[in-house]
């Protein structure tokens, strides 16, 4: 049956039809929608991961334990990855193995614009890369047919405007293959020196051979067209190339490796050479280094995505019409009823310097709040806010690192620890707004429920910090500015590492809100507090302040600001 | 039903995603290829978002270029400002009457344009206004603002009402089947002539 999906529903598809059974991943915009099209397939165990790498080494164990598995990140999950990833490489697999990526070009939503292709050249993994939703879900399975045929893990690899279109597929059946027994073997399994070395002469033998296979591939295509250029791509870039050009085509499915003698063929039979690639000159480069002659990052640059238009300019010097007026910017904002709002609003008010982190808090950076420092990756803000406590600024006084749950289980923990350890005196606030926000709302290990909602353990973020030996841990309503404000000075006077824990559910968790808010006209004297904390819902339209009462979700964090008691 | 390139532009929360997801099953009960392309994580948070639609017989880029939109379904009036350099010369931008405050405006930073609509005649764009928050509120829930500015733009492009009703119903939840049927109706006939 045809049906129109998502690219990561096709992914999640592809994943289903391949017979994977075991899926271990953890949310990042754009790759999140697979794993959770995944998890409602009852056939695939699934399950969110406190972070990628534990993520890749689940998809590692059930590999070697003879069946299926995917790991899912978002490009710089790969980084977290990594260290499983090179070596699993190594050992190569038992029951395939598939990461899939998903880059996201011009940073949509992310702190960089890495391109995965490289990990699949340092890891020598081989690494497929589609056009579309219908191709991907295809690749899935081919790329299960490659991981068990070379042994080794296969990458496929996304960006985000493939990951987040939406055209047609056409559905089979689930096949799933008997699973593999394991066999130990501790020359394959166990990568001590004496074996890795072994092994890494397997992996290059392997990628030899996946290069000399790559040349014939059907996975890589040649559209014929114009003889004057020839235009070698891959991914979002294939489908702007064929609409912006008349170019002939050299369209690869497998990135890496790549077919160097067949697109030196291809080379020969065109006057003009180039290599449409988003970000890095992946391509260009390694055609380069084997003596094939062609352009690219000189003409289409490094950064941001491509387009139809952006071809056009470039190749032809036709530009699309531009904006002619200039209109007011409309960032993202923490939502109406948002817990992090009131503690920024604290942390501003107090003078702090911020340690931030990723995540929907990391919008506290943006006006009118405007209260975050530093943001780097996933669980820095412990790390950095120590590092600006041992560098004995002048500003260590007033330093706090802000982190929500699931990054603090992501990669906050061990900056706890190494704090403690080592002697320092910072401060952490845990934003715990019960639930991982950012990407849509997928729980985690501190929400106390699976992937498919069920009921488990709950992390006990209290009881952790005191394992950790952090001496002061406090507890607190995010709605509750005085509060926050005593607890936070009374902790960053502290000359020991303390951790405060800023507790209030997300407030789109659930949506039975109170009746909204209004403002008492008699009461107002436009003194504009209320307009300091940046709520989508409090207007202030000519001259007069307004609660708008669409967005009020009634979480009178702005009644607190109020000295004259207008807001009831 | 003919080709048609369509930019859904709004402000994250108006329910821009489910009014694209309708085109898309239009498309299919048509017999047509289609591509859509939106984006999610950050731009949901009040941000500005945009979809694009494209329906034909063999779509390639997911992403419509500049001055190729022949609609524009605008959910808010400043988002058609923003957005109205994608229209075709002779295409037609669907603005739902309605204004929301960004907050560089809220904050004081910035002003929200006046003479919105004076502003498109200067440019020569062609639009329709759009009552969407009256019609969805006389069909039940202002949240069917999405099925109004559908309801308006299938009649704009020659698709029979049985059609687009069909599109609506393999979209929406069963229990606002009749309230989104109503919206469906009111932005099919209630809503002006390009």
């Amino acid at each position: 049956m045809k049906q129109l999906m998502l690219t990561n529903q096709a992914v999640a598809r592809g994943a289903y039809e391949a017979g994977v059974k075991v899926v271990s991943s953890y949310p990042g915009t754009p790759s999140t929608e697979i794993t959770e099209f995944i998890a409602k397939y009852d056939e695939i165990y699934s399950e969110w991961a406190p972070n990628e790498k534990v993520a890749v080494e689940v998809a590692v164990g059930a590999s070697f334990a003879g069946v299926r598995s995917m790991a899912c990140m978002k490009h710089v999950g790969v980084n977290v990855a990594a260290d499983p990833l090179f070596t699993a490489s190594y050992t190569g697999v038992n029951g395939g193995m598939v990461l899939v990526v998903a880059d996201d070009p011009a940073m949509h939503s992310s702190q960089n614009e890495q391109d995965s292709r490289l990990y699949a050249r340092s890891a020598h993994v081989p690494m497929l890369e589609p056009a579309g939703s219908g191709e991907a879900k295809e690749y899935v399975k081919r790329a299960y047919e490659i991981s068990e045929a070379y042994d080794t893990p296969v990458m496929l690899r996304l960006t985000t405007r493939i990951a987040h279109s939406q055209s047609f597929v056409e559905t089979q059946e689930r096949v799933e293959p008997a699973p593999k027994p394991y066999v130990k073997n501790v020359d394959k399994y166990v990568m001590m020196p004496a074996m890795a070395k072994g092994r890494h002469l397997v992996v290059e033998a392997r990628e030899k051979r996946l290069a000399a296979d790559a040349e014939t591939s059907d996975l890589n295509r040649v559209e014929r067209r114009s003889n004057q250029l020839g235009i070698v791509t891959a991914g979002a870039c294939y489908q702007y190339v064929k609409e912006a050009t008349d170019a002939s085509i050299f369209k690869l499915g497998m990135v890496y490796p790549l077919p160097i003698e067949a697109i030196r063929k291809f080379a020969a039979t065109v006057d003009r050479l180039l290599i449409v690639e988003e970000l890095e000159p992946f391509i260009e480069n390694q055609l380069k280094a084997h003596g094939i002659a062609c352009e690219g990052k000189s003409i289409f640059g490094l950064q941001g995505e491509f387009s139809v238009a952006f071809l056009r300019e470039k190749l032809y010097g036709t530009p699309a019409p531009a904006s002619e007026v200039k209109v007011p910017g409309r960032p993202p904002v923490m939502c109406a009823g948002c817990p992090h709002r009131g503690v920024f609003y604290v942390l501003k008010k107090l003078g702090c310097t911020v340690s931030g982190d990723i995540g929907c808090y990391t919008l506290g950076a943006l006006q009118p709040l405007a209260a975050l420092d530093l943001c780097v990756c996933m669980g820095a803000s412990v790390g950095m806010a120590h590092g600006f406590d041992k560098a004995g600024s002048e500003r260590t006084r007033k330093m706090v690192a802000v982190i929500g749950d699931s990054t603090f289980v992501h990669s906050g923990i061990t900056g706890i620890i190494n704090a403690v350890y080592n002697q320092g005196t910072s401060t952490t606030i845990i934003l715990d707004n019960s639930i991982t926000g950012m990407t849509g709302h997928q729980q985690n290990p501190a929400t106390g429920k699976t992937i498919k909602g069920d009921i488990t353990a709950k992390l006990d973020l209290e009881a952790l910090m005191k394992a950790c030996g952090v001496p002061s841990v406090r507890v607190v309503d995010a709605y509750d500015l005085a509060a926050v404000e005593a607890v936070v000075k009374e902790e960053i006077a502290r000359e020991a590492v303390s951790v405060i824990i800023a507790r209030r559910p997300c407030a789109l968790l659930d949506k039975h809100y109170p009746a909204p808010l209004s403002i008492d006209r008699d009461k107002c004297r436009k003194c504009k507090m209320c307009l300091k904390i940046g709520c989508p819902a409090i207007e202030h339209i000519g001259g007069v302040v307004r609660i708008n009462k669409e967005l009020c979700v009634a979480c009178g964090v702005c009644t607190e600001l109020c000295k004259f008691d207008a807001i009831k | 039903m003919k080709n048609v390139n369509i930019l859904i532009v709004g402000v994250g929360g108006q329910g821009t995603l489910l009014a694209s997801r309708v085109l898309g099953a239009l498309a299919s009960i048509e017999g047509k290829d289609c591509k859509l392309s939106e984006v999610h994580g950050m731009s949901q948070r009040g941000g500005s978002v945009v979809t694009h639609v494209r329906i034909g017989d063999n779509v390639l880029s997911p992403v419509i270029t500049e001055g190729e939109a022949d609609y524009i379904l605008a959910f808010e009036k400043l988002e058609a400002l923003r957005w109205c350099h994608y229209l075709r010369k002779d295409g037609t931008i669907l603005i739902n009457d309605q204004e929301i405050m960004p907050m560089p405006v809220i904050t004081g930073n910035a002003e929200y344009p006046q003479g919105i609509y004076e502003v498109l005649d200067g440019l020569g764009k062609r639009y329709v206004k759009i009552d969407g928050l009256g019609l969805s509120g006389k069909a039940g829930s202002t949240k069917a603002v999405n099925v109004v500015m559908i309801g308006a733009l299938t009649r704009l492009i020659g698709v029979s009402e049985e059609s687009g009703l069909q599109a609506v119903e393999r979209c929406v939840p069963q229990k606002l089947l009749e309230i989104n049927r109503k919206a469906y109706n009111f932005g099919y006939h209630d809503t002006e002539e390009a």
